[in-house]
């Protein structure tokens, strides 16, 4: 259980090992300020959603899942995909709502971002995943929280980076996106030596 | 009417989405470390788009501007669970070395993004050809990083013997970087460096950073 959730942070995160949520982490990584709210978001969301997907897939999707209600030889699976972005855009706008409702300050936090989450291919990659790796519920509990919270660790990473980086003489036509690109090239050379350490 | 070709040929290059709008970046890194999941990707990327945005031109009309992106969302799930299904009945170990790169087409940005930019607002014959174009235009950069990644991690291309490896009798070292992650990174750096070198006008200026705060907010 530990390696897995080790192993979600660092040489399997998703950004930096199988690039999902790029479009995201690199439109939103040029401040600290809001990466930090983004990332925090992606925890709580990624958090969420895998383990519902989780079971609803278990539940009703799988192969011969129905079989508690008496139906024998259905296999839903081929609805995976539309259940799961189903299951993740409505949990984004209930959050929203609940936030709005009962925590206002961290709504105008994470609010702008909550909506850009739903088509963050991260979180649907998460579940996805969670589906083709056969994890049980409570291993997808902790590949939710692992797997968000690399991503937010990278988004971090790259956003402290870059607030510094763009400040600097670099050439005209690599300023911003190229350079960005190189910088998270190294990040993840970084992070996927942590796999080879033994860290899961 | 005249045959516009504009929204054709315009995202092959000059509005490239990949390079200039950073859309679709995810799925352009993962499926590139050789040339044959690049082509399938891209074929089956230009398949989704093209029907996704006539489908949601024909409709334009018709979609209640509340529920819009749920009932985009939807044609595009639906159009991206088919091609999944004939991918899995007709090339089942292309299928799986792609894993879940196909369904990720759903959240691939730039087939909601062109939805949203292009279909909602135009005939159903320009969007069908920007959606070719902005397809073709996505496939060419995946085809190009990954047709230098296989050449430079294995020697090959589409499992042809281009450079003939050191260990078997040739004279070629290969890179096994280049089939990790990193190295996807550092080439489409390189490549757009490449482009804003040559186009100067696309190159991020520091008044820009500015103000990019809000830059996030197309999807």
């Amino acid at each position: 259980m530990i390696e897995l959730f080790l192993k979600s942070i660092f040489s399997d995160n998703l950004a930096l090992a199988y690039f999902l949520g790029m479009c995201t982490f690199l439109a939103v990584s040029r401040h600290f300020e809001t990466a930090f709210g983004l990332g925090l978001a992606m925890i709580v969301v990624e958090t969420i959603t895998v383990p519902i997907n989780n079971l609803i897939f278990n539940w009703v999707l799988a192969d011969g899942a129905l079989l508690w209600m008496g139906i024998k030889d259905v296999d839903l699976s081929f609805l995976t995909l539309i259940a799961s972005i189903g299951v993740i855009a409505a949990t984004v706008q209930i959050l929203e709502m609940v936030l709005d409702r009962f925590f206002p300050k961290l709504y105008q936090a994470l609010g702008i971002f909550l909506p850009l989450i739903t088509v963050n291919c991260a979180i649907l990659g998460a579940s996805l995943f969670m589906v083709e790796r056969r994890y049980d519920f409570s291993e997808s509990v902790v590949y939710g929280f692992g797997s968000g919270l690399g991503w937010a660790l990278a988004i971090w990473a790259l956003a402290a980076l870059r607030e510094r980086i763009d400040e600097n003489l670099v050439p005209k036509g690599l300023r911003g996106l190229g350079l960005a690109f190189i910088l998270t090239g190294m990040m993840s050379m970084g992070f996927a030596v942590f796999g080879d350490l033994g860290f899961g | 009417m005249a045959f516009d070709n504009k929204p054709l040929l315009e995202p092959i290059i000059s509005a490239n989405p990949v390079i200039l709008h950073v859309l679709g970046i995810c799925s352009a890194l993962a499926v590139t470390t050789s040339l044959s999941t690049a082509l399938v990707m891209s074929v089956a990327l230009i398949f989704v788009l093209s029907f996704s945005n006539t489908l949601i031109s024909l409709i334009r009309r018709h979609i209640p501007k509340t529920i819009r992106l749920i009932v985009q969302i939807t044609i595009i799930a639906s159009l991206v669970i088919v091609v999944d299904q004939i991918l899995q009945a007709y090339l089942f170990e292309m299928s799986k070395r792609l894993s879940v790169f196909v369904g990720l087409i759903v959240s691939n940005c730039i087939v909601l993004g062109r939805a949203e930019a292009f279909a909602m607002k135009n005939p159903p014959l320009p969007s069908l050809l920007d959606g070719i174009g902005n397809g073709l235009g996505y496939a060419w950069i995946l085809l190009l990083i990954g047709a230098l990644r296989e050449l430079l991690a294995a020697g090959t291309l589409m499992g042809h013997v281009i450079l003939p490896l050191s260990e078997n009798g040739g004279w070629f070292t290969p890179l096994k970087m280049m089939a990790l992650p990193p190295s996807a990174f550092f080439l489409l750096g390189l490549l757009v460096w490449v482009v804003r070198t040559l186009k100067p006008e696309h190159a991020e200026t520091l008044l820009e950073t500015e103000n990019s705060k809000g830059e996030g907010g197309e999807p």
